[in-house]
């Protein structure tokens, strides 16, 4: 599934003190041995080896709670904080060799960046937020208003093209700050915590939105939240981050069913299994089975499958490519795995 | 340090406090006797005066060929600014005004602007409004320029940021006419004078709003504009100037009435034909008529300044989008149109060019009249209240009770058994507060009554350093003990600390009265909305009328002298603790009060147990700006006869001398420092008061 590598960052580091420098100097330690030896000499490190691949169209999220070096991430990405150790590639290239001017034409060209608290100019209307990168690289108004106002249909700001920041809501800003940033059709959008200063019925609201606009553009992303029921619904796949280190990366299936450690866990507990759960996970091999049941993919998620089973009592058959019998959820065998997850904890992902 | 003082045990506190008192007491009692402890021994002083006046002699005699040049330079703008308001028909200048104050501030604004116009030109004084605005119009850009200059490298450069900041601390602190001083010797006399005066007055604020709008543009605007690819210049034109405009034209209208107040003070020296000019001159003649007719010229002016650059400073934008040139300069180009409009009608008739003589109308006469029926009608009483503070308050502060009750004061003559019962009653009140705990107010108590029997003149050098000295330490600690050591020496050195306890005396009084009644009406405004709704307007009346126009009622009705003095004071450094500590009071956060409220607190108890005290920190900040206003209005009292380092200033600034009035400008300067310096302590001290509660 995945396709080829957008952006590759590794072994990034960013350290705040009166000297990162020295420590990188022929060091053989492992991370986090280092990462002990900088707060040990009055170093802070923000971020520690941070490492991800972003794939062409994939939505990556980086989770983690205030403090844990997301937001950190996220900026040396496109050198808003200039990382003290590493490489960020994008299409093979190294950012953190280039030059100011490089740097400038790539952020007018390549990147778009949306901000928790919108980032608008308030002196600007809508249409000339929206239009304020395009107007930096000097296009003519008309390309301006031409692009604006594209993007505006996309982000549904038609008919506010002339209010102020400050007469829109949160919500509404936001899809300003969205806007912006596709304007200038980036291959790399970075969206640093985009709902989380909206109201719980907006975010909603907003992430459904993000889903929609991003089924259109497919872009590469890499969007940072603290909130992990947002991750989940937005992820392809996702990385938990905690004191500046990556503890896990994988699909939000991955993290729940297999946290690498408890910090992991204590997020997945939340998690009602169902949603997760697939047909394939939960069918059992039956003997003699009635004739004629609804016949399911393997992949499916048993969340929607419920109704399904609801009507027919006796079970639905699991089925794979070419039409091959895997199994047959009933009742019991989904109440069976539910049980069984819930107290054990991982269970192995099962093979179809 | 300050925390290991104030941890020692209270008695030990009362202990050394009763031996500094006492020390004073003695000090006091023996200075008959001695009089060098009274007066500081003129032998032992340094002849600061003569080395500031060399040093400024050497200066001007290198310098001074270029100083003069700049000033014929300045003329040039000036003289022509002046030159085309003067030509200027009214009519014109009477449209665009208004039409600028529609932009500002709607119709209201519109309104008040056309009637203030009216007035002036009624009362004929036209001309002299449009040079006083030649002035304002050539200085603020200056200012303004210089200000966003210096302000723009302070935000680059931390290093210049430290430097400048103390140095717009002093510019603010010392007096206005102390630079006049500088400035007469450098540039000579006339109006250009105003102007110099004008654009280093009012240079300050700027650089603050500039520096703190370029800071405070959130880091979310600035990522932004690097995210969507701006250049280092792009960003600091486009990004940075733009979101940090609001505050930045909040200098710009800081800098236009602190040029205006300071154009129009300078008028004492460089005066002529302007409006400024116009009030001292008649105030001097003791024409109040003709004086007030002036001065409310001057508060129109202000208010009108004040409210244009206000109102265009957070003006919301336009709704309507923008289309090509016709619409985005709509207003400027309407203005233009509409003021030659208004010049061909004033080419057509005369009377819209140069208002007719016969169209204006003088109410001085019987203004005078008025006033002077006024004041012998009700000369008795303003008599009586007038006697009763000068013998019970502002003599006994400066030369002590034993040395005012008398016969023709008091009504009796002081003996040996009043002295004793004022003692056992001082005793007994301290005592009092002892035995309820209060062993600050016992202490305050002892000193007060101490002070109050000698008077602070008569407190002797050494005892009032001493005094002062260990207030400083009980407030600050070491470092405001050390402070307070140093501009001790500095006045006792340069010779200036008699008349600094002048100046202590007549400004501690009037600070002390206005914090009295402005807490006590913020707190009657926090707690009324109606009552808020009256005071507003007065509060912003009183802060943008320049200092001089405060000066002509209190004349007109109590004559020159210290009492009047006092009340413009009064009047002055009223407004600041009003806005503090109602803002403090309705901003206790609200859960405390529901709190308080849900615990069944009646209106006074929630009043005075929780909001005040939480309140406390805006209160005392009302306390600091009170002094600061009142230092500052201090020098201009001068004018009405004081006797203290305004007076000097305003000397130095009659004979040209230039070492005696910048020293006393100094000396006004250290004063307001050091009180600042205190204010903070005690600041420091309710803070973490407050913090260690919650």
């Amino acid at each position: 599934m995945p396709g080829p590598v957008k952006l590759s960052c590794r072994n990034l580091w960013k350290v705040y003190g009166p000297d990162p420098a020295r420590f990188f100097v022929g060091s053989s330690e492992g991370p986090d041995a280092l990462a002990q030896k900088m707060r040990a000499g009055g170093h802070m490190p923000a971020a520690i080896d941070a490492g991800f691949d972003v794939h062409v169209g994939e939505t990556f999220v980086i989770m983690g709670l205030s403090g844990s070096g997301k937001s950190t991430v996220i900026r040396c990405l496109s050198r808003l904080i200039e990382p003290d150790h590493g490489q960020v590639l994008l299409d093979g290239e190294d950012l953190l060799a280039k030059s100011a001017q490089e740097l400038i034409e790539i952020r007018r060209h390549k990147l778009g960046m949306v901000f928790q608290n919108f980032g608008l100019l308030p002196h600007l209307n809508v249409i000339e937020n929206i239009a304020f990168p395009l107007r930096l690289q000097g296009l003519t108004s008309a390309q301006q208003r031409d692009r604006a106002s594209h993007v505006i249909d996309l982000v549904g700001l038609k008919g506010r093209e002339h209010s102020y920041p400050s007469q829109l809501s949160g919500g509404q800003q936001q899809r300003v700050g969205i806007a912006r940033s596709l304007a200038v059709e980036p291959e790399l959008w970075l969206l640093d915590e985009p709902f989380s200063a909206l109201d719980p019925l907006i975010r909603r609201q907003m992430q459904d939105e993000f889903l929609r606009i991003q089924r259109v553009l497919k872009k590469s992303i890499v969007f940072i939240t603290h909130d992990f029921m947002e991750a989940l619904r937005i992820a392809d796949r996702m990385a938990i981050m905690r004191d500046g280190r990556i503890v896990q990366i994988g699909t939000p299936e991955e993290l729940i069913l297999n946290p690498a450690d408890d910090y992991v866990a204590q997020f997945t507990g939340e998690v009602p299994r169902i949603k997760i759960l697939r047909a394939h996970q939960c069918a059992v091999a039956i003997a003699n089975r009635p004739e004629g049941l609804p016949q399911v993919g393997p992949d499916d998620r048993m969340e929607g499958l419920l109704p399904k089973l609801a009507a027919s009592p006796a079970g639905l058959d699991v089925v794979g490519q070419g039409g091959a019998y895997l199994g047959t959820v009933t009742a019991t065998s989904l109440v069976e795995t539910l049980g069984r997850i819930e107290g054990a904890g991982p269970v192995p992902v099962a093979h179809g | 340090m300050g925390e290991s003082a104030q941890t020692r045990s209270g008695k030990g506190q009362v202990i050394v406090w009763g031996a500094v008192l006492a020390a004073v007491l003695a000090l006091a009692l023996a200075q008959p006797q001695f009089p060098g402890l009274k007066a500081y021994p003129a032998e032992w002083t340094l002849p600061v005066t003569d080395w500031l006046n060399a040093g400024m002699d050497s200066f001007v005699g290198v310098f001074k060929p270029a100083f003069r040049a700049l000033s014929a330079i300045m003329e040039y703008p000036l003289d022509w600014f002046s030159g085309f308001l003067g030509w200027l028909p009214w009519s014109v200048g009477l449209v665009v005004a208004v039409m600028i104050g529609h932009r500002a501030g709607r119709w209201p604004l519109a309104a008040f602007t056309f009637c203030a116009l009216v007035y002036i030109l009624l009362m004929g004084l036209w001309p002299d409004t449009m040079n006083s605005l030649a002035l304002v119009a050539v200085s603020v850009p200056l200012a303004v320029a210089l200000g966003f200059a210096l302000g723009v490298w302070g935000f680059h450069s931390p290093r210049v940021e430290r430097f400048l900041t103390p140095l717009m601390d002093i510019t603010q602190t010392v007096p206005a006419f102390a630079y006049l001083l500088p400035i007469l010797i450098l540039f000579g006399f006339g109006p250009v004078v105003g102007l110099i005066a004008g654009i280093i007055f009012a240079f300050p604020p700027m650089v603050k709003n500039t520096i703190v709008g370029l800071r405070e543009v959130p880091s979310d605007i600035i990522e932004s504009g690097l995210m969507s690819g701006a250049t280092k210049g792009q960003l600091f034109f486009l990004v940075r100037c733009r979101a940090g405009l609001r505050q930045i034209l909040l200098g710009v209208n800081q800098t236009t009435m602190a040029a205006l107040n300071m154009i129009i003070v300078a008028s004492i020296i460089g005066g002529s034909e302007d409006i400024g000019w116009r009030v001292l001159s008649t105030l001097r003649k003791a024409e109040f008529g003709e004086s007030l007719v002036a001065g409310i010229v001057i508060a129109l002016m202000a208010m009108v300044l004040d409210r244009i650059t206000y109102g265009l400073a957070t003006r919301a934008p336009d709704m309507a989008p923008p289309r090509g040139f016709a619409q985005r300069h709509r207003f400027a180009l309407m203005v233009l149109g509409a003021a030659v409009l208004a010049y061909l009608a004033a080419r057509a008739f005369p009377a819209l060019h140069t208002w007719p003589q016969d169209w204006t109308f003088d109410p001085s006469g019987p203004l005078n009249t008025g006033i002077e029926t006024f004041v012998l009608w009700a000369k008795p009483l303003l008599d009586s209240v007038k006697n009763f503070i000068i013998f019970t308050l502002v003599l006994p502060l400066k030369i002590g009770l034993v040395n005012v009750v008398g016969p023709f004061t008091w009504g009796f003559t002081a003996t040996i058994w009043h002295a004793l019962g004022y003692a056992a009653l001082v005793v007994f009140g301290a005592g009092y507060a002892m035995s309820r705990g209060r062993t600050g107010l016992a202490i305050a108590v002892m000193a007060f009554g101490l002070i109050l029997f000698f008077g602070l003149t008569n407190l002797t050098w050494p005892g009032a350093s001493l005094l002062l000295i260990w207030f400083g330490y009980r407030s600050g600690g070491m470092r405001l003990a050390q402070w307070t050591t140093a501009a001790m020496v500095f006045m006792l050195l340069t010779g200036s600390y008699e008349k600094a306890v002048l100046s202590v005396q007549l400004c501690a009084l009037a600070v002390v009265v206005s914090f009295m009644i402005g807490t006590a009406l913020g707190i009657l405004a926090a707690e009324s909305d109606r009552f808020s709704r009256i005071l507003r307007p007065i509060n912003d009346t009183l802060q943008t009328m320049p200092v001089f126009v405060l000066l002509i009622p209190v004349i007109m009705i109590f004559k020159i002298g210290e009492f009047s003095a006092l009340l413009a004071i009064i009047l002055y450094a009223v407004v600041a603790p009003i806005r503090y500590s109602e803002y403090g009071l309705r901003h206790v956060p609200k859960d405390v009060i529901e709190a308080a409220t849900s615990m069944g607190a009646t209106r006074s108890q929630l009043l005075w147990r929780v909001k005040v005290p939480l309140a406390m920190p805006n209160i005392m900040l009302g306390l600091n700006q009170a002094i600061m206003f009142g230092i500052s209005m201090l020098v201009i009292t001068a004018l009405v006869g004081t006797d203290e380092l305004g007076q000097i200033i305003y000397i130095g600034l009659s004979k040209g001398n230039f070492g005696i009035g910048f020293l006393a400008g100094i000396a006004m300067a250290v004063i307001a420092l050091l009180a600042d310096q205190f204010c903070r302590a005690w600041q420091r001290r309710i803070d973490a008061k407050l913090e260690g509660a919650s």
